[in-house]
Formats: structure tokens, C-alpha cells, sequence
């Protein structure tokens, strides 16, 4: 236990140092939140179904956070950890290997919390943000993604033989889903066609279920997304088991 | 007293490649055991096999009294290691590793004074990418120090470092030692078996050639010294027939060498005693000794590379 507080101690400062990586869970999220929050406001249109850029963009902002965090974040820091060696000097000492696994967990999941905090309280202070949703059900399905995201990004770390190929990997899983999944940009902006292809993205599903309850939409309403998160949480988490390596 | 480490026919091949075959040797508490040979000759894989990071195919293998691949909790504890390759995240500094390390062990030294010997204090806050080789080195002997252990397995712990950087870890290593730990390292340096190993086991393609300590496996198989000098005027006839009967002449202009073929103790005391005799003026007088290179060349035919 101790062991576990110090490594998620010493993997928050690692986070923090990384310029990169912190950069785009807590930083850029807010920049493009205050870009469009300037260009558009935050004023109630139809097109929105009476809701404004601002608050139809926190919860889709936040479906980003997780995909950059697991599919760049975790990805790249496990499969460094992996090619450089520093597992293979963790697997010579007395703990649990999963410590480094479990703290990395810890620590990316906080990052993300705080990621999305800092774009609900920009999106209160500045733009009189709305939220009709139920608070718990929103992080309910917080946690939900972002473990199935977690379970993705280290599927991922243990297929990708150095780190340069799991950024190029992450990269060019992690941009597409970003503009077709409705993440970085309203899905209103999409043509029918992209939309059928946003289906086959899991992001899709986060968006949909984050942006539903944020709403107030019931849990019902969303079954779809659920069991698509869940699937992919329980199907990630078995075959990471299967293709993790330690060196 | 039962030997801290015991290897009996030891065999470990990677698909069809033989990479150890028929290893047997004993490592007694407190002395430095140096595996020595060139690249591929096998000895990380042995190491490894004792370290409990892989799974030998045939051998028997006891390190504190423990088999590796069933006991490798308990060695974790009561060993330490210093791998070939392995890293520390880029970003973390010098004092967060040892500490996060000392969390790892029920029983560890104080890193802070580990900090101070191993001279890392001055070091303490810089980021782990930012130490030159040498102090890479030094902070990896102070993780393997850390949980105070028995035994400490070191596998090519100065490769790449520049010689006064060896030198120093060299030093470190020793003092290791006079604290009663016992050392098991392997190198392809042959200076470095010879002036830090009390025994080391030669090591070629996947066997061991020979076993000994340095000195008597150059006594052994390392060929006799040399004495070189040299000269302002040609020698004597008759003091170079008597010259001949004490060893090898080779005459090079000025330059004179003799080797020894008889190995006796007093080659050197007898050539210079009959140069004074005969009142020739050598100048440059030197002698060279065979070393664990010339052991090495001699038992497999080959020279060491690097």
C-alpha cells in the first residue's frame, strides 16, 4: 500500500513534467472551450435543441480528454516504460508489478477528473454554463468510459512493439475519432454519410452517453452506449491480460 | 560453509541456438565471482537464470539457498540487481527513485546516506536523463544496495563508461565487498575481471573454458613474462648464449626482448644479474606480464573483441 501511494505520487509528478502530455489533458481542452466560447457565445439555438456552443462542447470536450489521455497518454507512457526497461527494473523488486499499472490508472484518471472540472467551472464562470443532468449519473458514466478508454489504450501499449509506433498508432486512431465522433466538433456539423461512419468509433458512444445525461436524459435512453463501454471495458481488459508484456 | 550460489549443468537455448550449455560453478560468500567472455558468450543469460528472469531448460540452480524460479519473492528481497538493460523513467529525479525504491522493501539502508556514498549528493535533484553514464551506473549500484542484501548480481556494469568513470565504480565495488556482501558481476573487459574478481569463470560460446582466480589462471595458461629493454651498443656474443639458456632472445635494432620458457620465479633477477655482470648498460628496462587476455587467447584460440 505504501508502495502504491508513492508510485501514484511519483507518476503524478512524471505526469506534470511531461509538457506533452499535460499540455492536452488540462490546457488545450480550455483553449478550444474559450476559442469557440468566443466566436459562438454560449446563446440557446435550435440547432442545438435550445442549448449553446459552450454547453453542448464541455461534455464533448470531455469524451476528448479520455481518448487523448488513454490512446496517447497511456499508450505512449507504457509502451516507453516496456521498451526502455524501466518494467524490467520494477520486476527485480519485491512488489506486484500491477503496482505501476494500478498507480498509472490512478493518476490518468485524476488528470482526466480535473480536466473535466477545469471545463465545467470555466464554462460556469464565463459562460453561465447549463446542466440539467444528475451529477451522479454523469460521473457514473465518467468512470464508465473512461475505464473502457483505460482497458483500449492498454490494449494498445502491449501490441505496440516501441513507443515512436504506439504515438504514430495513437495518432492516427486519436484524430479521426476526435472529428468524427462528435468530440471536437458538434456532430450537428457532420454530413449524414460521416455520421454512419461514426458508429463503427467508440468515442461516438462516449459523446452520445456524456452529452445524453448532461441533458437529463434518462439511463434507459442510453442502453446502447452502455452495453457498447462495457464490452469494450470487458473485452479490453481481457485481451491486454493476454498481449501484456513486461519487456 | 554452503556456497551462496550453486549452478550444476546449466542449459538455457533461444529456439535453436544453444546460448548456455553445461554451466556448473560455486560462488562463496563474500568474494567477487566475475563471469567474463566476450559478446554472446553467454553469461547474461546465466545471469538471468540466476537472477530468476528466465527459465533455464535443463541445470539445477540454488542462489541463497533458494531455486529463482520458484522462490523469486524471496530473492527480490535479499538480492540486489543491476541489470544490462534497464532504465528508470527519463523525468524522475535522483533522490524520488531511491525513495520510491525504498518503499518497495520491508527492510532497506537510509538512501540519504547512500545518496552521499556513492557521491550522488550534489546529483540529487537532477532528473535521471541528465546523468552522464557513470552516475546511471552509480544510482543502479545504490538501488541494488538499498535493501541491504546478501548478494548482488551486476551484469556489465561499466560497458560504455570512459575509464576514469570505471575506475571509480571499480573502487565503489570493492567497498562493497569490504562491508561482507557477496558479488556475482559479469564483464567483457578483461582488465576489469583481473583487478576486481577474487575468481572469475571464462565464458566462451556458451560454456566455461576455464575457472579460477586471476592470478592463477594466468600462472596457469597465460605463457611466461617478458623482459624488454634497450641497448646503445650489440650485445656480447657469449652474454647472448648465456642469455639464450635463461629464455627466448629476439634482438629489434636497439630494442631487446627476452621471454621466459621455464617460468622460473627468479627469470628477471637472473637476465639483469648477468647484464650488471658483463657491465651493459640497459636503459628502459621493463617487464610485461601475461594477463587474463593472453588466458583467454590461449584456451580458445581466438582474441577477445569487443
Amino acid at each position: 500500500m505504501k508502495s502504491l501511494l508513492k508510485m501514484t505520487w511519483i507518476e503524478t509528478k512524471l505526469f506534470l513534467r511531461e509538457p506533452v502530455g499535460a499540455f492536452f489533458t488540462l490546457i488545450f481542452p480550455l483553449m478550444m472551450l474559450f476559442l469557440f466560447g468566443s466566436i459562438y457565445g454560449n446563446v440557446p439555438t435550435q440547432y442545438f435543441g435550445g442549448r449553446g456552443t459552450v454547453d453542448i462542447s464541455v461534455p464533448a470536450y470531455t469524451a476528448m480528454i479520455i481518448a487523448t489521455t488513454s490512446l496517447l497518454g497511456l499508450t505512449i507512457t507504457m509502451a516507453a516504460y516496456r521498451e526502455k526497461g524501466v518494467l524490467r527494473r520494477l520486476r527485480t523488486t519485491p512488489i506486484s508489478p500491477l503496482v505501476i499499472l494500478v498507480a498509472q490508472v490512478i493518476v490518468l484518471f485524476i488528470m482526466t477528473m480535473i480536466g473535466m472540472l477545469m471545463l465545467v467551472i470555466a464554462g460556469k464562470l464565463v459562460y453561465n454554463l447549463q446542466f440539467d443532468g444528475n451529477a451522479f449519473s454523469v460521473l457514473a458514466a465518467f468512470v464508465l468510459s473512461t475505464l473502457s478508454f483505460f482497458a483500449l489504450g492498454f490494449v494498445l501499449a502491449g501490441l505496440m512493439p516501441t513507443a515512436r509506433t504506439a504515438q504514430v498508432v495513437g495518432l492516427a486512431l486519436l484524430y479521426p475519432m476526435l472529428f468524427l465522433s462528435g468530440a471536437g466538433f458538434p456532430r450537428e456539423l457532420l454530413p449524414e454519410s460521416i455520421l454512419k461512419i461514426s458508429t463503427f468509433l467508440p468515442l461516438t458512444y462516449v459523446v452520445t452517453l456524456l452529452r445524453g445525461l448532461w441533458i437529463g436524459d434518462a439511463w434507459n435512453q442510453h442502453l446502447t452506449e452502455v452495453i457498447v463501454l462495457s464490452g469494450l471495458l470487458v473485452l479490453g481488459v481481457i485481451v491486454s491480460m493476454k498481449t501484456f508484456r513486461w519487456e | 560453509m554452503d556456497p551462496i550460489v550453486k549452478v550444476q549443468g546449466l542449459r538455457k537455448t533461444y529456439q535453436s541456438t544453444v546460448a548456455v550449455e553445461e554451466v556448473s560453478f560455486e560462488v562463496q560468500e563474500g568474494e567477487i565471482f566475475g563471469m567474463v567472455g566476450p559478446n554472446g558468450a553467454g553469461k547474461t543469460t546465466t545471469i538471468e537464470c540466476l537472477e530468476g528472469l528466465r527459465k533455464p531448460d535443463h541445470g539445477e540452480i540454488s542462489v541463497l539457498g533458494v531455486d529463482p524460479q520458484q522462490d523469486s519473492h524471496f530473492l527480490h528481497i535479499h538480492t540486489g540487481m543491476q541489470l544490462q538493460q534497464s532504465n528508470l523513467p527519463e523525468r524522475i529525479k535522483v533522490w524520488e527513485a531511491l525513495d520510491l525504491y525504498s518503499s518497495f522493501y520491508p527492510h532497506t539502508l537510509d538512501w540519504q546516506e547512500l545518496l552521499g556514498q556513492l557521491g550522488l549528493e550534489e546529483k540529487r535533484n537532477a532528473a535521471f536523463a541528465k546523468l552522464s553514464g557513470g552516475q546511471k551506473q552509480r544510482l543502479f549500484i545504490a538501488l541494488a544496495l538499498l535493501p541491504d542484501p546478501q548478494l548482488i548480481f551486476l551484469d556489465e556494469l561499466t560497458t560504455g563508461l570512459d575509464p576514469q568513470a570505471r575506475h571509480s565504480i571499480w573502487d565503489l565495488v570493492r567497498e562493497v565487498r569490504l562491508k561482507g556482501k557477496t558479488i556475482l558481476l559479469t564483464t567483457h573487459y578483461m582488465e576489469e575481471a583481473e583487478r576486481l574478481c577474487d575468481r572469475v569463470a571464462i565464458m566462451d560460446h556458451g560454456r566455461i573454458v576455464a575457472i579460477d582466480s586471476p592470478a592463477e589462471l594466468v600462472r596457469k595458461s597465460g605463457g611466461e613474462e617478458r623482459l624488454i629493454f634497450t641497448l646503445d651498443q650489440t650485445l656480447p656474443l657469449e652474454v647472448e648464449n648465456s642469455i639464450r639458456l635463461l629464455g627466448r632472445l629476439e634482438i629489434e635494432g636497439e630494442r631487446v626482448i627476452i621471454q621466459s620458457e621455464t617460468g622460473q620465479a627468479t627469470f628477471v633477477y637472473d637476465v639483469v644479474s648477468l647484464l650488471t655482470n658483463h657491465d651493459i648498460h640497459f636503459r628502459n628496462l621493463r617487464t610485461e606480464q601475461p594477463t587474463l587476455e593472453d588466458v583467454f587467447l590461449k584456451l580458445t584460440g581466438r582474441e577477445m573483441k569487443d
